[in-house]
């Protein structure tokens, strides 16, 4: 059993904040509040939460805010297993320490994986003070129950939290076994919600991200990098950049080798006293480059190379009955190949961290979805030990899978330790367009036969994508099991004869995760292609797929010789259960008057569902196109089993921006190359969808369920893009087959 | 550069360095008024608009040398009571952000806007919007937001 730990308030705040922090420091403790904070002790039954002498609940945010709520959502949790009372909850954003478990905020798995530990920490708090009361008061527990912030004895004697913290301290810790969880309708809080803990701050300016972040003789940095990634400094000049007034120095920063992972990509910095003056230093600079062994790269010859590797027989990752066979048949057969292109993450906070080197150690406040990433990635940079580097967490300016690489956390920290200062680093729009990590391309074929009724007898896919373990791995080129099951390995479609086969791509750019990631294009391919198959049965494309689904049952890949990690989950708690997604796909339909609808001119629904994350997603999209060819969403409807949801506002927000998201996948995002350089720059040659493009009305149906907590930041995502194409059909008869549709000609 | 006086939120400052500095950088890395976003700094994305005489402006293309004389408000300085604008309560109310980095200049946007035109229609509010990125997708609350400010029927 674990002692309790009495943590004196001084020395937590020794051990959390430097004494570079100050700035910062005040911002989330008034002076005053400080003193009096450090008089006091701090009871912590446990990592996640503490509570103060005079009741307050600090309840630790592990996990970073990018949007989605968790700041929020996770101390709720605690909260309320806790029997706190919200209003005297302060929540408090840890650094990063593996004594919090895992940190690395992605994979829409924060609630999944931590839902349990919340509730155990705030049970394990509420178990403890109730024992506390009871030994207070010499009465058996089983008559004291905490209700509200106070434990109250049947007698009706009553004792605040902050009465109860001293006694409660001396209390054993209890074993899991001996806590007692609420029931679903006990819950205070969860399922039901509480504003945001930043919202007034968001709506004064007073939040602070990365790029707010000013220290105590901070300097700025803006940094020149190889437009070809991979590419050396031949030579640079200096001169004219340490004229511009503010600048102090130039520094090389040594360029990265491949693997490149997550290091500083290298390149020549110009570190000043002011934002401004780092980037006008910047700009004299005089820098060639040696471009190294991704000049050549070229995207449009990279999606013919692509498709010839697809319609190639390919590395086989699922197999069930025999699909040649059925294809050589004769039959009628039916053949589709689809394309999405690199995309770039465009969060609207750019990479943006401040670090300070100081006596061997490191301290950086980033606006960074994996804090002990950060701590590996620069003391691997710095040949230094992890435990030296502390990583405080900011608000994020949206992550979308960006800020999961602390590649500009690095550069900060090397930066500081060349300039003996804190240094800020923020990247330019056209540095984060240009040197992202960027959701790869895919190209993909499909063949399908089919026979009474329209329906498939046999289905083969290929994909051929540069994966993500390119990035650290230099010779990787096929696709990683986990992003193979996103969408691919996992179709569900109930056909007899089905093959899904992936095929080599090597990158030439950094590759990794964006907001649903490998989903994004393999949900693309499958859900048109499907919505093709109905169109040539001329069937209802609602009803056609939920005949191609099958009976609800769940799917076990593995008897197909599929490796499926299943989103890190066991197979048993989450199966792959195709009657949750035939439900949501009929709650869409129905919600959106899918049946009563029939094309019109210009006007047209459109249908996807799919199943990331573990969570299952229907969409269905009113599409509208005006004689010049302009595309406009009056309205999206998404259907949504999440397993069970601790906070639908945010979950609903989280579905209305995945329909904008996809949108801009959709209509108009796309990275290409030319001579290994990345053609995009800024907001108007990588646009992303505004108010007119996004649906003027998006609504959002979770479906109740008391399944396991699956996810939500993501899934929204992957259905919007085929849908949205899916409509253009009904209403063009023009089949896109390649994102984004701003490159075909509707009208 | 001549020293130049203008008004930031009230308080009247002065400034005589680089004439061609924007507008932005001297709010955030001068005055630590952070709130006004760095997002594009080409007037694309609209995450750093403030009131320049009432009139929503880029701070990120606004030179120190054009704002003389000018009255300047940013997110900090909206509404009297710091954070009670009818715009900031509708947003609170409607839980419109998420990441909240573009609200700083979404609110900013909005609140030229029904100073202007106190009652917008869907096209106005459209219109004026169209500038302001977004990238988590509160665009359908932020027009909801403008509507509940202004007392329009949604």
């Amino acid at each position: 059993m674990k002692s309790v730990i009495l943590v004196s308030r001084r020395g937590f705040l020794k051990a959390t904040f430097s004494a570079g922090a100050l700035i910062l420091c005040a911002r989330y403790f008034p002076g005053k509040a400080l003193d009096a904070l450090a008089a006091a002790e701090r009871w912590y039954p446990g990592v996640y939460l503490g509570i103060e002498p005079d009741g307050t609940v600090i309840i630790v945010a592990h996990r970073s805010e990018m949007g989605t709520g968790i700041r929020t959502a996770l101390p709720m949790v605690a909260a309320d297993e806790l029997e706190a009372d919200w209003q005297r909850v302060k929540v408090e954003q840890a650094v990063g320490d593996m004594k919090y478990g895992d940190q690395n905020t992605d994979g829409s798995k924060s609630i999944r994986d931590f839902y349990d530990a919340l509730r155990q920490a705030g049970a394990t708090a509420r178990l403890m003070l109730e024992r506390a009361a009871a030994a207070t008061w010499g009465v058996p527990v089983a008559e004291c129950r905490a209700r509200n912030h106070q434990v109250v004895h049947k007698g009706g004697r009553m004792l605040d939290f902050g009465e109860l913290v001293s006694q409660a301290a001396k209390e054993p810790l209890p074993g899991k076994e001996e806590l007692h969880l609420k029931t679903p309708a006990e819950f205070r809080y969860i399922g039901k919600g509480v504003p945001i803990v930043d919202l007034a701050e968001i709506c004064t300016g007073k939040a602070v991200y990365g790029i707010d972040v000013k220290l105590p003789g901070m300097v700025y940095a803006s940094i020149e990098r190889s437009p070809v990634i991979g590419g050396k400094l031949k030579a640079h000049d200096d001169q004219e950049a340490r004229k511009v007034k503010g600048v102090l120095r130039t520094v090389v920063i040594e360029a990265a080798k491949p693997p490149y992972a997550f290091q500083a990509l290298g390149g020549v910095a110009v570190v000043a006293g002011s934002s401004w003056a780092a980037m006008e230093g910047r700009r004299k600079l005089k820098v060639t480059w040696e471009p190294g062994e991704n000049a050549d790269y070229d995207s449009d010859a990279y999606r013919t190379l692509l498709f010839k590797t697809a319609r190639e027989p390919q590395k086989i990752i699922r197999a069930k009955g025999d699909v040649d066979a059925e294809f050589a048949k004769g039959g009628t057969t039916h053949e589709a190949e689809y394309y999405v292109p690199l995309l770039a993450h465009a969060t609207m906070e750019p990479p943006a961290a401040v670090a300070e080197y100081k006596n061997g150690k490191v301290t950086a406040w980033a606006a960074t979805q994996n804090p002990q990433g950060v701590q590996d990635a620069v003391a691997k940079a710095l040949k230094m030990d992890k435990k030296d580097v502390i990583c405080h967490v900011t608000l994020l300016g949206g992550g979308f899978g960006r800020k999961s690489k602390p590649d500009y956390v690095v550069e900060a920290a090397i930066l500081s330790q060349k300039a003996g200062k804190p240094v800020q680093v923020t990247w330019t729009r056209e540095d984060d367009i240009r040197f992202d990590y960027y959701n790869s391309v895919a190209g993909m074929y499909f063949k399908a036969a089919t026979g009474a009724g329209g329906k498939p007898t046999a289905w083969l896919q290929r994909s051929v994508f540069p994966p993500i373990s390119s990035l650290f791995k230099v010779d990787a080129v096929y696709g990683d099991p986990g992003h193979l099951a996103q969408g691919w390995v996992d179709v569900p479609f109930d056909i007899p004869n089905l093959r899904a086969e992936n095929g080599p791509a090597k990158a030439h750019v950094r590759i990794g995760w964006l907001r649903s990631v490998a989903n994004i294009y393999h949900a693309f391919g499958v859900q048109s292609f499907i919505d093709e198959l109905a169109f040539a049965a001329k069937r209802d494309p609602v009803e056609y797929f939920l005949d191609v689904l099958g009976r609800p049952r769940t799917i076990d890949f593995k008897s197909e010789g599929a490796d499926n990690p299943n989103y890190g989950k066991p197979f048993d708690l989450y199966p792959w259960d195709t009657g949750r997604l035939r439900r949501v796909v009929e709650v869409v339909a129905e919600k959106s008057g899918w049946a009563k609808r029939k094309p019109e001119k210009g006007s047209a629904l459109g249908f996807a569902a799919h199943r990331s994350f573990l969570t299952y997603v229907a969409a269905v999209v009113d599409v509208r196109i005006d004689d010049h060819g302009r595309i406009s969403i009056p309205r999206m409807d998404v259907a949504v089993d999440a397993g069970r949801v601790v906070h639908p506002e945010r979950v609903q927000s989280q579905f209305e921006g995945a329909a904008v998201f996809g949108v801009s996948i959709a209509l108009m995002g796309e990275i290409t190359a030319a001579h290994g350089r990345i053609q995009q720059s800024n907001f108007d040659d990588y646009p992303v969808a505004r108010l007119g493009e996004a649906p003027k009305e998006t609504n959002v149906y979770i479906v109740p369920s008391d399944g396991l907590p699956a996810g939500v930041g993501e899934p929204g995502v992957p259905p919007i893009a085929p849908a949205i194409c899916n409509a253009l059909f009904a209403i063009t008869g023009k089949r896109i087959r390649q994102l984004p549709i701003k490159n075909t000609k509707l009208a | 550069m001549k020293k130049i006086a203008f008004r930031v939120n009230g308080i009247t400052r002065s400034f005589a360095g680089n004439p061609d500095l924007p507008l932005l950088w001297y709010l955030r890395d001068e005055l630590h008024l952070t709130g006004t976003k760095f997002g594009c700094g080409h007037g694309l994305c609209g995450a750093c608009t403030v009131h320049i005489d009432g009139e929503a402006a880029r701070s990120c293309l606004t030179p120190m040398k054009s704002v003389a004389g000018r009255k300047i408000v940013t997110i900090e300085g909206l509404g009297a009571q710091g954070g009670d604008h009818p715009l900031q309560k509708a947003w609170k109310e409607l839980n419109v952000p998420q990441c909240g980095y573009c609200q700083s200049g979404q609110l900013m946007q909005a609140a030229a806007l029904l100073a202007k035109n106190p009652q917008p229609t869907d096209q106005d509010i459209d219109e004026t919007m169209q500038g302001n990125i977004c990238r988590c997708g509160t665009y359908r609350r932020i027009r909801q937001g403008i509507k509940l400010a202004a007392g329009v029927k949604s």
